[in-house]
């Protein structure tokens, strides 16, 4: 069971602002979601390996070919801001308050 | 049993370093943009780099090759069902707000490198140094604050994203090291192998190379780990050993002083040859991994790996001993001819076209990396070829040329190469070995310096040199030298 305090924790860690009533629904909600993973706990998985993944595909790789970007100015320009200076173009970021290793 | 008189406390450091190793591929890892060093701010970025909606990530084939060979070189086990997973931060050089890495799958694990250092004797003192694991990862961007002087100040910072996925390998060491020297070592092993390997141009400057530091003090026999701190910021290996032995040094004296220490990371400031705290670590961070769903597992065949092992090089380890035990070189020689793959296939040549080992190695790390090191050029663009080195040095071992006519013709043939022997032979540099010839010159030379061998018959015997110098002249320094020097003395003493 997760209590509020988790959910703040998680909510945290996504960078989301909670109102405390959408504390007190999604406290509510992602128990609901983990009652349902309790249910499919019965079953007795212990010879079924894990899956990360529905499809069964593996060693999927590209040639080390260059292919550059040809429109790099739209990715540019999709930036909410960007500066440009002696150096080149850049994304603009707003202040890094604190760092998190 | 009364308790001994107590000692002072000894202390022994524990090392271990985790390092990011740049692969040098031609795109990045899961998306073809380049991944050249240097260009204009973001030039080399597309969708995928920068995580854009709706854009899937492809891992490179070479990334895989690359990282499964430093494995294989690393003696690690290839993980026979590898995945890759999402480390979730939030950080601007980071446009996806999370990292494209490996957890609980890596490529490669358990595996070790011997390094090597020289005793004060000259002799060879090997460890294994453990590797925990080797995974795959991408890079991430590089911020430019907004005027470095008022970093806090700043309210925004600008993004250069060209580093943003480029591939890396993360290759984390066991703590098995004690010394800077150690570390240092093991670093400069670490970007030998690759460098070998040629997965990684192992630059530290551009960071290619790039080394992280966990170390911790406790007294020599206790088993428990005292608490570890980080090292970060260091761009050489002797800033690696400076770091690590200023360290020691810190934390040896807070333990002492009764303080406690703080887990910590701290940073190399070469300025002031310290290290300075960056900021405490409050707990384990939340990376809230999990397996990465736009990608799909790795499972490298027996038969894939198979090919990969053929392809591996000699490696430095491995050469180190067979110049050592096959070729008779000391260890230093052994260490330093095989420090640069080029220089060492070059030595090979040479002694694969007949010269001796000994005499190979020394002109190479002699007169030829003088050369080299003055003219700038690397041991590819010499024009001497090796076959031409083996003629010169075997004209020098059957006594057709002295050594000092080697030198003497060295720099033509380092500096136009072409045949050793056929320059001997154009300039008329072969060795006068006819001891009749010597004889004449000396007897011209004796009867030139009359006042010369009165003094040397009265016992200035230290004139000998001035007799050879002499027969050198005469002869166009084409003399056999061991020969005049006999010849010589027995006239001289009449």
């Amino acid at each position: 069971m997760i209590n509020r305090e988790q959910v703040r924790k998680v909510a945290h860690l996504a960078r989301l602002e909670l109102t405390p009533e959408e504390e007190e629904r999604f406290t509510v909600q992602l128990n609901d979601i983990l009652e349902y993973f309790e249910q499919l706990n019965e079953l007795d998985t212990d010879q079924v390996p894990p899956t990360a993944r529905a499809i069964d595909v593996s060693n999927v790789t590209r040639p080390d070919q260059l292919q550059p970007y040809p429109e790099r100015d739209l990715l540019l320009e999709s930036a909410p801001e960007r500066e440009e200076t002696a150096q080149g173009e850049f994304f603009k970021v707003p202040q890094i308050i604190s760092t998190e290793d | 049993m009364t308790p001994a008189t107590p000692v002072k406390t000894k202390y022994e450091a524990i090392i271990g370093l985790e390092t990011h190793c740049q692969l040098s591929t031609e795109t990045k890892i899961f998306s073809s943009s380049s991944t050249q060093f240097g260009s204009d701010p973001n030039t080399n970025i597309d969708p995928v780099c920068l995580g854009l909606p709706g854009t899937l990530p492809v891992l490179n084939q070479k990334v895989l090759e690359y990282a499964v060979k430093a494995g294989l070189a690393l003696n690690c086990q290839i993980a026979p069902y590898s995945k890759f997973d999402r480390k979730q931060y939030f950080y601007p050089d980071l446009p996806k707000n999370y990292q494209i890495s490996q957890y609980d799958l890596p490529i490669a694990e358990h595996g070790w490198l011997e390094i090597e250092l020289v005793d004060a004797d000259g002799n060879p003192i090997r460890k294994r140094i453990g590797i925990t694991r080797l995974h795959m990862e991408e890079d991430a961007g590089k911020l430019v604050h907004g005027g470095s002087d008022r970093l806090s100040g700043s309210t925004y910072s600008l993004v250069d994203y060209n580093r943003a996925g480029v591939p890396l390998v993360e290759i984390v060491s066991e703590p098995d090291m004690r010394s800077g020297q150690e570390a240092a070592e093991y670093a400069q092993e670490l970007r030998r192998i690759v460098r070998y390997l040629g997965v990684s141009d192992g630059n530290m400057q551009e960071g290619s190379l790039r080394c992280d530091v966990n170390i911790s003090v406790r007294p020599v026999g206790s088993d428990k780990f005292g608490t570890k701190v980080e090292i970060k910021n260091m761009n050489s290996f002797s800033a690696i050993q400076k770091a690590i032995d200023y360290e020691i040094e810190r934390q040896v004296a807070a333990v002492e002083a009764g303080e406690r220490i703080i887990q910590e990371t701290r940073l190399w400031d070469e300025a002031s040859q310290r290290t300075v705290s960056m900021r405490t670590k409050e707990g384990s961070s939340d990376y809230r991994y999990f397996p990465e769903p736009d990608l799909g597992p790795i499972e490298v065949s027996p038969e894939q790996l198979a090919i990969w092992k053929a392809e591996l090089p000699e490696l430095p380890a491995q050469k180190r001993r067979r110049y050592e035990t096959e070729l008779g070189l000391s260890p230093y020689d052994a260490r330093v001819l095989t420090d640069d793959r080029a220089i060492a296939e070059y030595f090979e040549a040479t002694v694969a076209a007949g010269a001796s080992p000994k005499l190979a190695a020394n002109w190479i790390m002699g007169d030829i990396s003088a050369y080299l090191n003055t003219e700038k050029l690397s041991i590819r663009e010499l024009k001497l070829q090796p076959e031409s080195l083996a003629e010169m040095i075997k004209l020098i071992e059957a006594n057709t040329i002295s050594n000092k006519i080697g030198k003497d013709i060295l720099p033509e043939l380092l500096a136009k190469g072409g045949s050793a022997k056929a320059l001997v032979e154009k300039k008329g540099l072969v060795q006068i070995s006819d001891p009749k010839v010597i004889e004449d010159a000396i007897d011209t030379v004796l009867a030139a310096n009359p006042g010369e061998l009165e003094k040397y018959r009265s016992g200035k015997k230290n004139l000998l040199g001035f007799f050879v110098g002499q027969v050198m002249k005469a002869t166009g320094g084409k003399a056999d030298p061991k020969l005049t020097n006999q010849l010589l003395q027995k006239k001289l003493e009449g």
